[in-house]
């Protein structure tokens, strides 16, 4: 009897060779985190977390520039965000002697947001530039960062 | 390169993730699944009539199921971390236990089926061949060379209750692949409880013609005369399959145009206009409707041999083309639409890029070769010298 | 300064020093940032949104998103009359450069920013046949890079559209709520440059987040609620054309 399903009990033999050689190389590849907080590499939080920022957030910027955080502070765009309009400038943060950021253009950045659109909140200030300002730059008469013109402050400074 | 886009689609969707790598891969599992099904029919069902078949289908299961594979892996953007499938299976994935679904049915059933089938030839040839295939022979052996009449007979009771359990693998390995679509909520087209059903009836009407042909094909390639009894039997099997696979999907499309859902007016307009040609002219009507009707024909009117074989042939190749055709219209019509229902995108297809068209009809290709190998190294049919020096021919009436 | 992954490994340490002056003037800063302590979510008030596309740019900086892939982006809706079912709907280039004039008047015009809804039952992360894509337990749908395969079966099982192929990694890749910057104490990339304050980061689990008194006193949204993926973006003023 054992004679004839001789060659049976070898392949059982075979799949089993092949069963344990996959169950320890599974254990060997498996990345060692996986699975410390559930199915995934614990390890890729840490990884994806310490990803370098590239906008450095205002309070950075207002360390240095508190001038103009207390100028912002006198008109509307209090709330708007440094980076809003200067760009990421976590690399000037880092080394503010060698890195500045990009000098703007009141044109192209004044009309993203005041560009009249019926899309646009109704009590959100517009205007259709090309009547509003018939060419000038926007920082003629506006001062960015307090952009009221009845109270217009002594200096404009602005970039340090 | 900019893709046309009609309306609005999500900015990331305009671009298609799945291509025609993919439509491959559902339309060759069906395959092997339709071919295994029809070689279980002999085995399980008795149906003896198909007996010529039964090995050529399990050899075309073989092949095509080692291509399986293929497209994936040429898909995936790290092909080199796939193995990841079988070392964190993620359990509620249905494409990680789709991974286990098709080991399982490789190994353990369409293998082993093969293996005991074969093992009475495999024995007698390695005694008798010489180089290179001798040593292929003697490995598969496994070093046993006993075919003694009681040890032959336990294969077959073996092999019977693999193939037992191979029905509903084969229906696993399929209807998985149907989940894979059918259960993504996002993807109204692919979204329905029907979808698994309507992929196996699809695999053994695709699976089914599949095995038809290559019967006719080898029969008349090796200049013998093709069984009659045989492609009639499988005909009317593939007539009433078809039939099963074709109510089930006017059903489905029936449900989607009565309930009529949000996503409704976007999906009926892709069918009347991007899909119109590969779903309604090449799936429904000329890969459907003229098959079904030319097979209903044969059953109704009388014809010679000739003609039937013909008739056979014609609607065999056009059932193949329909029922790609399905597979293309799910995959890649699941995709010409926008999650938001308010505009279409354009599948551009590449042609000797990675995943275009020329790597899709080589990996086509890839089986019949692997299949012409297979049935060098183990003839499906009864061998000459072999019947001489063993036993009488266990397999094959033609 | 274009960062790789494979920078990355080697700046972690010096990124660490570099910003110690930051981490230094918040508290709660990442030494101190407990996993189990946070549930992130995010405050989107339409009626505040200007189209500006601020949050476009700076999370395409911040980010390193490739040009033509979006891990947020803003619509523009135009309704017309009660036909709330047959929205216009238009994003050129994500609103990367805000929106031209459009200056539609039969019906009503608005924005609504996009990102991913870091859904608490997340149909992305439920797909991923290898966990290379998962929800952190601090509430944030995260990819592994570093383990993902690209099949890109999670692209499609975002009801969405958030997910994208990064064609340098082949990998998929996806808003992590600046899960660098969150961990570190300071907002997100969009929420920092947004200038109406459209965008406001939440976290659930803090009782004194002003998003609690928000929810209570506000008719909030979230996008394709019969999904039932537990969004957790909430639209405040959201039309029901919205999609």
């Amino acid at each position: 009897m054992f004679k004839d399903i001789e060659h049976l009990i070898r392949l059982a033999v075979v799949m089993l060779i092949a069963l344990i050689v996959f169950i320890v190389v599974r254990a060997h590849v498996v990345p060692r985190s996986f699975g410390q907080y559930g199915h995934y590499r614990g390890a890729a939080l840490g990884e994806i977390a310490s990803r370098p920022v590239a906008l450095a957030g205002h309070e950075a910027c207002e360390t240095c520039h508190s001038d103009v955080a207390d100028l912002k502070k006198q008109g509307k765009h209090v709330v708007v965000a440094c980076e809003a309009c200067h760009g990421a400038a976590a690399n000037h943060a880092d080394d503010p002697g060698s890195i500045k950021p990009a000098k703007l253009d009141t044109a192209i950045l004044c009309a993203r947001c005041h560009e009249a659109n019926s899309a646009k909140p109704r009590g959100f200030p517009q205007v259709v530039t090309a009547d509003h300002a018939n060419g000038v730059a926007c920082d003629t008469c506006h001062q960015p960062h307090r952009p009221k013109i009845d109270l217009q402050p002594e200096t404009k400074g602005t970039k340090k | 390169m900019q893709i046309p886009v009609e309306g609005f689609m999500y900015p990331n969707e305009v671009e298609l993730q799945w291509s025609i790598l993919i439509v491959l891969y559902p339309f060759i599992t069906g395959l092997v699944a339709g071919a295994f099904i029809l070689a279980s029919l002999e085995r399980v069902f008795r149906v003896q009539a198909v007996k010529p078949t039964y090995r050529l289908a399990l050899l075309t299961a073989l092949a095509f199921l080692l291509v399986a594979p293929l497209p994936l892996q040429l898909h995936l953007g790290h092909p080199e971390r796939s193995f990841e499938m079988y070392l964190t299976p993620h359990r509620s994935s249905a494409m990680a236990m789709f991974g286990f679904v098709y080991l399982w049915y490789l190994m353990a059933v369409l293998l082993l089926e093969i293996w005991l089938d074969y093992r009475r030839d495999i024995v007698l040839k390695s005694q008798t061949s010489t180089g290179f295939p001798r040593f292929i022979y003697r490995v598969l052996t496994l070093g046993s060379d006993n075919i003694s009449e009681r040890s032959l007979q336990i294969d077959e009771r073996v092999g019977y209750f693999i193939t037992l359990i191979g029905i509903p693998s084969a229906f696993l390995l399929h209807g998985y692949v149907g989940f894979i679509f059918g259960s993504v909520k996002a993807n109204p087209w692919w979204s329905s409880p029907l979808m698994p059903i309507v992929f196996i009836f699809s695999a053994m009407v695709s699976g089914i013609a599949a095995v038809m042909l290559l019967y006719m094909l080898s029969t008349r390639l090796r200049g013998r005369e093709i069984d009659m009894r045989c492609v009639d039997t499988i005909a009317q099997y593939l007539m009433y399959t078809f039939i099963i696979d074709f109510s089930l999907e006017m059903l489905d499309l029936l449900q989607r145009i009565y309930e009529a859902d949000e996503s409704f007016r976007s999906l009926d307009f892709m069918v009347h206009t991007r899909l119109w040609t590969s779903q309604v002219i090449v799936q429904i009507l000329l890969g459907t409707v003229t098959p079904i009707t030319l097979l209903a024909l044969t059953q109704f009117l009388k014809f010679s041999a000739t003609a039937r074989k013909r008739i056979y042939a014609v609607a065999g190749v056009l059932t193949v083309i329909g029922i790609f055709a399905m597979r293309w219209n799910v995959v890649i019509g699941g995709q010409l639409f926008s999650k938001s229902f308010l505009g279409y995108t354009t599948y551009k297809m590449g042609f000797a890029t990675r995943e275009g068209l020329l790597p899709a009809i080589a990996l086509m290709i890839l089986p019949f070769i692997i299949l012409w190998v297979l049935v060098k190294l183990l003839p499906p049919w009864p061998d000459a010298a072999l019947s001489a020096s063993g036993a009488t021919a266990a397999h094959g009436t033609s | 300064m274009k960062i790789t992954r494979r920078h990355l490994l080697v700046l972690m340490p010096a990124a660490a020093v570099a910003w110690k002056f930051v981490l230094a003037g918040t508290p709660e800063a990442s030494p101190n940032y407990q996993l189990t302590e946070h549930w992130w979510a995010m405050l989107m008030d339409l009626t505040k949104c200007i189209g500006c596309g601020s949050c476009v740019r700076a999370c395409a900086q911040e980010n390193d998103v490739p040009d033509g892939y979006y891990r947020t982006w803003v619509e523009r809706y135009h309704v017309t009359d009660w036909k709330i079912e047959r929205p216009q709907v238009e994003s050129p280039d994500g609103a990367k450069q805000g929106f031209p004039a459009n200056e539609l008047s039969d019906g009503k015009n608005f924005f609504v920013p996009k990102l991913c809804n870091h859904c608490a039952d997340s149909p992305c992360t439920q797909v991923c046949p290898v966990g290379a894509t998962f929800i952190s337990p601090d509430g944030v749908v995260l990819v592994d890079k570093n383990y993902c395969l690209g099949c890109r079966y999670c692209v499609q099982a975002c009801p969405y559209g958030c997910r994208f192929i990064n064609p340098k990694t082949m990998t998929a890749e996806k808003c992590t709520l600046c899960y660098h910057r969150i961990t570190k104490g300071l907002t997100t990339a969009c929420c920092e440059a947004c200038p109406t304050g459209t965008r406001q980061l939440a976290d659930l689990k803090n009782p004194k987040d002003p998003i609690h008194e928000f929810l209570k006193t506000h008719s909030v949204q979230i996008l394709k609620p019969h999904m039932a993926t537990g969004a957790k973006v909430f639209y405040n003023g959201m039309d029901g054309s919205v999609r």
